[in-house]
């Protein structure tokens, strides 16, 4: 570099180099730029509320809220309409429960294996097939679902009444395979961050790996792996193709998984199908169970980020 | 380990520090976690065997020359549902990852994570990403197709799209630019540079790899998706590629939904054909995202 013989010197006669630099308006308008493109996240959730809130409200203006909070018989957009969104609410739980059932043992186990247990390589392996299992489109898990698993379990059933051709378990099975990855990957996270000054006093105190996995890692990382299954209960809750293409269509109040049943998500994707005339009761509905179905994960979700928080102010 | 040395090589009357063995039980859990893997391997090739077992019949260029036919599924292909999720994701990339990427540089580089407007976009992001897929679709039906009036259009999906991967690009491109270390700034800085020539010269170039790989697997999740299609006219019968923003379209998985509906079997393999484009397509994407991930990742 080259340094300049004579400085240039201001009126003043401080020199130059050192005087305060112009406002630069350049980086003004940037920092405006970028503040902008981060609003756009909260427009989002604004533009989710104005889609949802005046069309629910204007149903609820014909609907009853008890009679839609407590009704069990859903005929939406039939005659007569019936607007009970209990069997909608029902198929949903109980299909998540079902995908609970498959994914909350195999997520955990896979996560305390990968973060307890494997060796770098066996990661290197496992860790992208968690990664393409979660990124096969759902639609793909609803066609496997209704074309391979039903006829599986129609053609081998041990029990008097075989599973019907739509039904609530094959959807709930292939949702668990679904949710796995979610479960996994984010209660490895949270074992990953329990420190290793733990995993050691244990293990100098004698305790063998299964010890030190279920009595010290599970117990330290267990915020994180519930909001792990939270996440999972969200992810099911709004899942739509694997229900609407395996579950079927029929809204029905039943407990029983060998049947068809409507989830939420897959009316509003019927419903959205159909054609339903723009501002009909029936057209309301849409928005209505979507919103029921945007405060049930939103709840989960919060849940979800608050135990989250937790851990990492614990551990990080 | 050190217990065969103990074993063999102790000096009768040396009491033995060795174990009683491993437990059945330690074992037995050591299985069972390996199962639960597995059961996610063996799932992931059971459905990949079946998919392409059911599509070799229709695994020819018919697929991808042949347009939908809803008379004769023998003849028939998905033209212009490749064509449309090509249009609608070209879009969808062309609007969210400028957007995400400058939303992740404000909250890294320049919010104050203790003001409660950043802690609220914060928690905002982290919900948006958990959001139902089908509750866009609602946002795209009632806000853009119907209250912007864009209707049932390429610029209507690809912008839902865009709001429902924005989150992952902007949480993806955050870690990127978070794992360029702090000394990196403060050299920059120190030598005279502005906040923006330090984010322009110094910490986007190093966390240009870990973006585009956010990009990227934003974007194959994008493809894949279905559900809020479903809400925006996606399932209207369409023989023609789109020709502009303004046109009608279909996508690969909305093809697939619709073949599915159908009760012949013929339409079982044009579905399967179909999904093994839509899975071959996404497991290149997967494969440059991982690619890029480990060939640019740079260890500080």
């Amino acid at each position: 570099m080259s340094v300049p013989q004579q400085r240039p010197r201001s009126a003043s006669g401080s020199p130059g180099f050192l005087k305060r630099s112009q406002p630069r308006y350049g980086e003004k308008v940037i920092k405006v730029l970028l503040v902008a493109a981060a609003l756009v996240s909260v427009l989002t959730t604004v533009g989710i509320v104005i889609a949802l809130v005046p069309p629910t409200s204007d149903f609820f203006g014909e609907v009853g809220l008890g009679e839609f909070l407590t009704g069990t018989e859903w005929s939406a957009l039939f005659n007569p309409p019936e607007f009970g969104v209990l069997p909608l609410v029902g198929a949903t739980l109980l299909i998540t429960l079902i995908a609970l059932v498959v994914a909350v043992p195999l997520g955990l186990g896979a996560a305390i294996y990968l973060s307890e247990y494997a060796s770098s390589r066996t990661r290197t392996v496992f860790k992208p097939v968690l990664e393409v299992l979660a990124g096969i489109p759902t639609v793909v898990y609803g066609f496997f679902a209704l074309k391979a698993i039903t006829p599986f379990l129609r053609d081998n059933w041990w029990f008097d009444q075989p599973p019907q051709i739509f039904n609530a378990l094959s959807a709930g099975f292939v949702m668990g395979i679904m949710i796995i990855p979610t479960v996994a990957s984010l209660s490895e996270d949270a074992m990953a961050a329990v420190p290793h000054a733990l995993r050691d006093g244990a293990f100098a105190l004698g305790s063998s790996r299964m010890q030190v996995s279920t009595r010290v890692v599970f117990p330290a990382a267990l915020s994180g792996i519930v909001a792990a299954v939270v996440l999972g209960i969200s992810r099911a809750i709004g899942e739509t193709m694997i229900v609407a293409i395996a579950a079927g269509l029929r809204p029905q109040l039943s407990w029983n998984p060998l049947e068809g049943m409507q989830t939420m998500t897959a009316f509003i994707a019927a419903a959205g199908i159909g054609d339903v005339p723009v501002g009909s009761t029936g057209y309301k509905t849409i928005f209505a169970v979507g919103s029921l179905l945007f405060v049930m994960t939103l709840v989960m979700n919060l849940i979800s980020i608050r135990l989250v928080r937790k851990y990492r102010e614990v551990y990080e | 380990m050190a217990s065969s040395v103990l074993e063999h090589d102790a000096p009768p009357g040396v009491p033995r520090l060795k174990g009683r063995g491993t437990p059945w039980r330690e074992r037995f859990f050591r299985l069972s976690l390996w199962t639960s893997l597995a059961v996610g391997v063996i799932f992931l090739a059971g459905l990949l065997i079946y998919v392409v077992y059911e599509a070799w019949p229709r695994l020819d260029s018919r697929i991808w020359t042949n347009f939908p036919d809803i008379i004769d599924p023998t003849n028939a292909g998905a033209q212009s549902a490749i064509m449309g999720t090509i249009w609608v994701i070209a879009f969808t990339a062309l609007y969210c990852l400028p957007t995400g990427i400058l939303a992740a540089i404000y909250l890294e580089e320049y919010a104050d994570p203790e003001r409660w407007w950043n802690k609220l976009i914060e928690i905002n992001i982290q919900n948006l990403a958990a959001v139902p897929s089908i509750v866009y679709g609602i946002l795209g039906l009632g806000v853009i197709s119907r209250g912007l009036g864009f209707g049932q259009t390429v610029l209507t999906a690809s912008l839902t799209l865009s709001l429902l991967v924005l989150p992952i690009v902007i949480i993806a491109s955050r870690e990127a630019i978070r794992a360029v270390p702090q000394s990196i700034r403060q050299a920059s800085l120190a030598l005279g540079a502005t906040q923006w020539q330090t984010i322009r010269l110094q910490v986007l170039p190093a966390a240009v790899p870990g973006m585009a790989t956010g990009s990227i697997l934003a974007l194959s999740r994008a493809i894949g998706e279905a559900a809020p299609l479903l809400l925006l006219g996606g399932l209207t019968f369409i023989t023609f590629n789109p020709t502009g923003v303004q046109s009608q379209f279909t996508v690969l998985p909305i093809q697939i939904f619709n073949w599915i509906s159908q009760s012949r079997a013929e339409f079982v393999s044009l579905a399967s054909a179909a999904i093994v484009i839509l899975l071959v397509i996404l497991l290149a994407m997967n494969s440059l995202a991982i690619w890029l991930r480990n060939r640019y990742a740079r260890r500080w």
